[in-house]
């Protein structure tokens, strides 16, 4: 299989960052000016240390909060286009936020209950997304009988049950063990590869930002902004194997010292 | 198969019996050693006697006493659940009306409870007002609580899938308030029968003078303590089984997934 990034370079960009920054009410400086530019099927990671603005401006990007200067573009559309057909993005939070009182399929259909999708068309859709974080024998259990890496699959099944165009992630696996995360980083990567997605994604560890990333936006804290975009060339599909290359260390190493200027 | 002693069901159920085998034995024999008259403290037996002897006359007044309960109950329920609604609907509203519900809470019933019964004309209808306001409080106060208690991601989750108002109520703020609601439905249902006891005792022959309530005090009049103790026992014994049917709803609607009904795993 071919890496699908040069197919992409012609198309509408995804999100476009116009020098946005965030100042907050009391007088925070969380964010100095940044411009970033998301093409259709990257998988951009912003990393950083606490406190570089991540998740601000990862909150920017979903609409979620309004820039104090300079503008959010989402496919060359304002804010209020978003989530019309084609312009679909979702939100995957830290913690896997499931319903306690509903098993794994009604919470991952929730989303289409929302959006009165037809029930037969959403118990499919349910069905796929199940399927696709492997949870598909897994659907009558509760949230509570689920181990946390789990949970965050039921998390990830529900945001992808809308079939969005744009996934933004704010550190999903942060709060999970090391051989849990690693597990789901492979199979998020896989996903990523076989949907055509376009991801975003926030977090603070430098191994799990080059494993995934075709891109890894490296922040600065107080006040935060971007220091600068690395491309991680690695073609994909990327294996475990990855991990272990040369290659790997190599820019572990380069954003080991870009973060540390 | 376990020995007994190491059954947990078991046990939960055994050892309270027990030490009430014990406590009523221990009972039975000092008022038979000492020879204590009935009209200070009668025996168990006794009173069982008494409570089979006179039981068409208790069992009569226990239904009254049940029919304020449980009317007293449900409108509790139903006014708390109401005003939990209203409150969360604004924190002014809240804010303006929260400290009325702590008056009526810290209000003693016994001092208002005259004039409710002189009050309303109907005499069941003024018991029922009276027991109400004594259960009232735990509803209003926790369900408002239970429905302020959503998670905040959820709420982002349903505010970023553009959820209607009718639909976050319906599908997160009721599920998350229904623990709320049922630990305070289970303090409620005890005092609608405190309420409605005391409220008879107020009220005394001025009322519908056939409660329990009543028959306590009619005893009392009469020096029979031995029925005294029957209709007491009879409260009591109510008491404890509207409290298990509480605790049994409760499991029946948050078991496969609330905390406090899931057992130790």
């Amino acid at each position: 299989m071919l890496n699908p990034l040069p197919r992409l370079a012609h198309e509408t960009p995804v999100v476009e960052v116009l020098s946005a920054e965030k100042t907050y009410p009391d007088g925070t400086r969380a964010l100095d000016p940044v411009n970033l530019t998301v093409r259709d099927g990257d998988f951009i990671t912003l990393l950083g240390p606490s406190g570089c603005g991540k998740s601000t401006l990862l909150k920017m990007i979903a609409g979620l909060m309004e820039p104090s200067d300079g503008r959010l573009r989402w496919w060359r559309q304002g804010a209020q286009a978003l989530g019309t057909q084609g312009r679909k993005l979702v939100f995957v939070f830290q913690d896997p936020t499931l319903m306690p009182w509903a098993r794994v399929r009604a919470n991952v259909r929730l989303p289409l209950e929302l959006q009165k999708t037809a029930k037969q068309e959403a118990e499919r859709r349910v069905d796929e997304a199940l399927a696709l974080v492997g949870l598909e024998s897994f659907d009558r259990h509760y949230p509570r009988q689920l181990s946390g890496g789990m949970q965050m699959r039921a998390s990830i099944a529900r945001a992808l049950v809308t079939e969005p165009n744009l996934l933004l992630m704010d550190e999903p696996f942060g709060a999970l063990d090391e051989i849990t995360r690693n597990k789901l980083d492979a199979d998020l990567i896989d996903l990523w590869w076989k949907r055509g997605l376009t991801v975003i994604f926030v977090t603070h560890s430098i191994y799990e930002a080059v494993f995934l990333s075709t891109r890894v936006a490296v922040m600065a804290p107080r006040p935060g902004s971007i220091r600068e975009v690395i491309e991680i060339e690695e073609p994909h599909p990327r294996t475990e194997a990855f991990r272990v290359t040369q290659r790997f260390a190599a820019y572990c190493k380069e954003l080991t010292e870009l973060l540390r200027q | 198969m376990k020995p007994l002693v190491r059954n947990e069901r078991f046990m939960r159920l055994a050892m309270p019996m027990a030490i009430g085998i014990v406590a009523l034995v221990l009972w039975q024999a000092a008022v038979t050693a000492f020879n204590v008259p009935k009209y200070i403290v009668p025996a168990p037996s006794l009173v069982l006697q008494t409570l089979l002897a006179d039981r068409a006359l208790l069992f009569h007044s226990l239904f009254v006493t049940l029919e304020i309960t449980f009317a007293a109950f449900v409108c509790a329920l139903v006014v708390g659940t109401l005003l939990a609604f209203f409150f969360v609907q604004s924190r002014l509203i809240e804010i303006s009306l929260f400290p009325y519900a702590v008056l009526l809470q810290v209000t003693p019933i016994v001092a208002i409870a005259p004039l409710i019964i002189i009050w309303v004309k109907q005499p069941m209808a003024g018991l029922v007002i009276c027991a109400t306001l004594v259960a009232l409080f735990p509803i209003i106060a926790n369900t408002t609580l239970g429905l302020r208690s959503v998670n905040p991601g959820l709420a982002n989750l349903f505010r970023m899938n553009k959820a209607t108002r009718l639909q976050t109520l319906l599908r997160l703020r009721i599920p998350s308030a229904l623990p709320y609601f049922f630990g305070g439905a289970r303090i409620s249902s005890g005092l609608a029968l405190i309420g409605a006891v005391v409220a008879e005792f107020v009220a005394g022959s001025g009322g519908m003078g056939s409660g329990l309530a009543y028959q306590i005090l009619q005893a009392g009049y009469q020096l029979n303590i031995p029925r005294l103790f029957a209709a007491l026992v009879l409260i009591t014994v109510t008491g404890v089984l509207l409290f298990s049917l509480m605790v049994l709803l409760s499991k029946l609607a948050l078991g496969n997934w609330h905390e406090s009904e899931l057992g130790a795993e």
